[in-house]
């Protein structure tokens, strides 16, 4: 995609396009600093001085540091704030932080670049700017300092927001001379010269968090928990089988119920009753009678969809891959040959904060309070919804009750929540999903199958590797201009050739892997870790076959392939060390190892389970290993390998989502299952950084915990399991 | 008209009897940090206190509840955010975005007023909560490291989380 961050003029078009493009997964690689600080500078509603546009000082030297990437629960409100404190030497125990809207941004030229969190790009593609705007407020600072005192800025020194003049012995707090430094020119950014993050004291750190006080006590407002004066309250139901539509509904139904304030037809798809509070709203929707066309789409069911996959095992062409050598020749000749087939089910994101969102419509002005992943995204589909330029809207933030990028490229709810609200103009209208229809109208994790074939040599040498992936594109449902020529390289994600984002670590002479589209009703789009956690699944539990199909330890198989992979292979080597791989452990326990590469970070995982004579699985421990290049905070790293182990295995355990009659079955928690804390395995973290590149933390180590632990299930029982929920599979 | 007394503050509600207790609190008392995450008594977002016991407000009516019942929701379980809960779960870092952690705070506060030394086996069968973003290993730990503190948690020593 374009990199529009840099742009200085932005139309309305290439905002929606970029924002657009940006949610549905497009990676903008671009280390571009945003506009310059300086040109943008202006009257700020906050008390202090505005150093720059990252930095905002007040007289009792509180370090207020701007943050524009979304914190959804991953820590990166936290990890940015150390970033730029790192560089601009303030005392940390003095920092808080202020989330800028999507308004503002645009409104000063988009000066704090990219605002969405996603493709777990907080940190790894804003570090550069966010440190070299800490850099340059401390540049400010420290010349103001050397104005007052006339004395040469080299002179100077600072430390924890206080600068010394060593020959005068003098000091002055950063609070003191933050309004003079407002007035200076900003220092050209590509001048600075940022600190070797192996002398960094701030970042890269086990630190607190700033943000956890007011989860404690419910005195953190989400979007969900916003009030306004006069506000109405919505409650919708999509027709529930997708692409379907609302024949009619029986308003007389539930007329003369209290709080009703009126029902809207949303789009043709939906039904919203609208009420004083969100209860009643709801009660009378379920009341309403509603009848729905359910278009073409009500005969479809798993088994047609199964077979639909099934179908893109025989096609002839396919929509993408990469190959060298001959793969189906030499697995054919091979002395051994090894084949299985995968599948992996659809799945809902299922944040425990349900969609919503307030919409404020007026003739002239469009305000939305949204819980969004991507702000821009919500401010373009505020304007688009509403009709009125980009200039008349603004939406307000609210950190998101969990994302997992449900809430980014969609903006769904915000397009029904404006459809709504122009029915009450004036008055702002709080639409919230329940639990039901958020897991009715989710942009589900694509459903596939794997169809895996390798070939051995006498001596139990891979020889020839080929995987076809069927299955849905998220690209052909969300950003359809991203699959050009027919080629949707996405859902091979983790398969690269190419290193960089999310290569594969592993060579054999004859080698094709391949995509074949199979797309279906079900809307898709990016579910944490998006493509890494199902192909990584298909490859390591298939390379655990196949190295027991050649009698070899599944370590020292996935050595032999792994000589050109050295990063990939060092956090492997890493977990079996802290995992004592191939050292006794207690009967019954059997161990599963898995590496994979996504979203720039290696990871790699050992899993420690049993299974009971009964087919009881326990999963006791896990050992994750990261590198991500440059840790920023130690403990939030650790913190996402700790949820992404509970995230994979709630989807190895029970992540499902079966269609039926066209829609979705699994409509709430009861049957949609989520592990407890009953069932959380012990998680050992170890991060093994190598400082010369910059990963992402949200997302990547999800994809080795279902294989780890599928893997070890392996070693239990004797059988691959190849098919997931395990709730499912019958273990022995 | 129902008459609840929430956090030691009897309010007086015009609401359906049916009408669950959890969206009483929020929408006609106005206490938002008790949660809506399901509606059906599955994710314990909503967990508040009834005289004492966790209860999962989004499944008890209004009209089901007695007069002189004390409730008590995540604003009411300290003033000043000072119950030993509270403070291990400070001292670990437990929240991600935080939205089902007064319910598991609630949950573990009625866990510890019961059992103030809970094992591995007590923590598993009490703390059912749901956690999206997976934080139940340091919800264990903060569990453990809460029943370790003086009772008000006034003079507890907290020691920093060792990932």
């Amino acid at each position: 995609m374009k990199d529009i961050s840099s742009k200085t003029k932005l139309s309305r078009r290439a905002f929606v396009v970029g924002t657009t493009a940006a949610a549905g997964g497009g990676l903008s690689l671009g280390f571009h600093m945003p506009a310059d600080a300086a040109s943008a500078r202006g009257a700020t509603a906050n008390e202090g001085a505005e150093v720059n546009a990252w930095v905002v000082i007040k007289p009792d030297d509180t370090c207020m540091i701007r943050i524009a990437r979304t914190e959804m629960g991953q820590g990166t409100r936290t990890g940015l704030a150390q970033l730029v404190a790192e560089e601009l030497e303030c005392d940390w125990r003095r920092v808080t932080t202020d989330s800028v809207t999507p308004g503002q941004n645009l409104a000063r030229k988009r000066v704090w670049g990219e605002m969405g969190t996603g493709g777990s790009r907080g940190i790894r593609t804003s570090h550069d700017y966010v440190r070299r705007g800490g850099a340059a407020a401390r540049m400010m600072l420290l010349q103001a300092a050397a104005d007052q005192w006339k004395v040469p800025v080299g002179e100077l020194t600072v430390s924890d927001g206080i600068i010394s003049h060593g020959p005068s012995k003098r000091t002055i707090s950063y609070g003191k001379v933050a309004a003079a430094a407002a007035k200076l020119t900003a220092p050209d950014p590509k001048s600075i010269t940022l600190k070797d993050p192996r002398n960094w004291k701030i970042a890269g750190k086990a630190i607190k968090r700033l943000d956890t006080a007011e989860k404690l006590n419910g005195s953190k407002i989400y979007a969900i928990d916003v009030k306004l004066p006069g506000m109405l309250c919505a409650a919708i139901k999509s027709c529930p089988v997708f692409g379907g539509t609302v024949k009619s509904y029986d308003e007389a139904k539930i007329a003369g119920r209290p709080g009703i304030k009126g029902v809207v037809k949303v789009k043709e798809t939906g039904v919203a009753v609208v009420a004083d509070t969100w209860y009643r709203a709801k009660s009378a929707l379920e009341a309403l009678p509603i009848v729905w066309d359910d278009a073409a789409n009500a005969g479809q069911s798993d088994a047609t969809i199964a077979a639909h996959l099934r179908d893109g095992f025989d096609a002839a062409t396919n929509n993408g891959d990469r190959r060298n050598g001959d793969a189906v020749k030499s697995i054919e000749g091979a002395a051994k040959r090894v084949e299985a087939i995968y599948s992996t089910p659809y799945l809902a994101h299922a944040t425990m904060e349900p969609m919503n969102c307030i919409a404020k419509i007026s003739a002239d002005r469009a305000e939305a309070w949204v819980p969004s992943q991507n702000s821009e995204a919500s401010l373009a589909a505020l304007s688009e919804a509403s009709g009125l330029p980009l200039d008349k809207c603004e939406v307000y933030r609210s950190d998101p009750g969990g994302g997992f990028g449900r809430r980014g490229g969609s903006q769904d709810y915000v397009h029904q929540a404006v459809a709504i609200a122009k029915n009450f103009p004036n008055t702002p209208v709080k639409l919230i999903w329940s639990r039901e229809e958020d897991m009715t109208h989710d942009f589900y994790r694509p459903i596939s199958q794997a169809k895996m074939a390798a070939g051995l040599d006498e001596q139990g040498n891979l020889v020839g590797l080929h995987v076809r992936i069927s299955g849905q594109s998220i690209n052909a449902f969300a950003n359809p201009a991203a699959v050009s020529g027919g080629k949707d390289m996405r859902q091979l994600q983790g398969y690269d050739v190419n290193p960089g984002e999310a290569q594969l670590g592993y060579a054999a002479p004859n080698m094709l892997i391949e995509y074949v589209m199979r797309n279906t009703h079900v809307p898709v789009g990016p579910w944490r870790g998006v493509n890494t956690n199902q192909n990584a699944v298909y490859m390591e539990c298939f390379m655990d076959e196949v190295a027991k199909a050649a009698g070899k330890d599944p370590l020292e198989f996935r050595r032999s392939l792994m000589g050109n992979f050295p990063k990939h292979l060092a956090i492997l080597n890493a977990v079996a060390e802290k995992a004592g791989w191939g050292q006794p452990l207690p009967p019954g326990v059997h161990r599963g190892i898995a590496q994979f590469h996504g979203y720039a970070t290696y990871s790699a995982a050992v899993a420690e389970v049993s299974v009971s004579d009964a087919g009881k699985l326990k999963v006791h421990r896990l050992v994750l290993g990261v590198n991500c290049g440059h840790p920023v905070n130690l403990d939030q790293i650790a913190a996402q390998c700790e949820g992404s182990v509970a995230f994979g295995l709630t989807a190895a355990l029970y992540g499902e989502c079966p269609v039926k009659d066209g829609r979705m079955a699994s409509l709430n928690f009861d049957t949609y299952q989520i592990m407890r804390l009953a069932e959380m395995p012990k998680v050992e973290t170890i991060i093994v950084p190598t400082y010369d590149f910059w990963g992402g933390i949200g997302e990547p180590t999800i994809a080795v915990v279902s294989p780890a632990v599928l893997n070890a299930i392996h070693a239990a029982t004797g059988k691959p399991v190849r098919s997931l929920p395990l709730k499912n599979v019958k273990l022995v | 008209m129902a008459k609840l007394n929430i956090n030691g503050r009897v309010h007086s509600v015009q609401v359906e009897p049916e009408t669950p207790l959890l969206w009483v609190i929020r929408e006609q008392v106005g206490l938002t940090g008790t949660k809506y995450g399901c509606g059906v008594a599955q994710c314990g977002a909503c967990s508040v206190h009834i005289n004492g016991e966790v209860m999962r407000s989004c499944s008890t009516a209004v009209g089901d509840l007695k007069a002189g019942d004390k409730i008590i929701t995540i604003e009411g379980l300290s003033p000043t955010s000072s119950h030993p809960v509270q403070k291990a779960w400070a001292a670990i870092d437990v929240p991600q975005c935080g939205y089902c952690q007064s319910g598991q705070i609630m949950a573990a506060a009625a866990l510890l007023r019961k059992n103030p030394k809970p094992t591995d086996k007590d923590i598993d069968e009490a703390m059912t909560n749901i956690c999206r973003c997976g934080t139940y290993q340091r919800i264990r730990t903060a569990v453990h490291m809460a029943a370790e503190m003086p009772a008000g948690g006034k003079s507890a020593a907290v020691n920093g989380h060792k990932a």
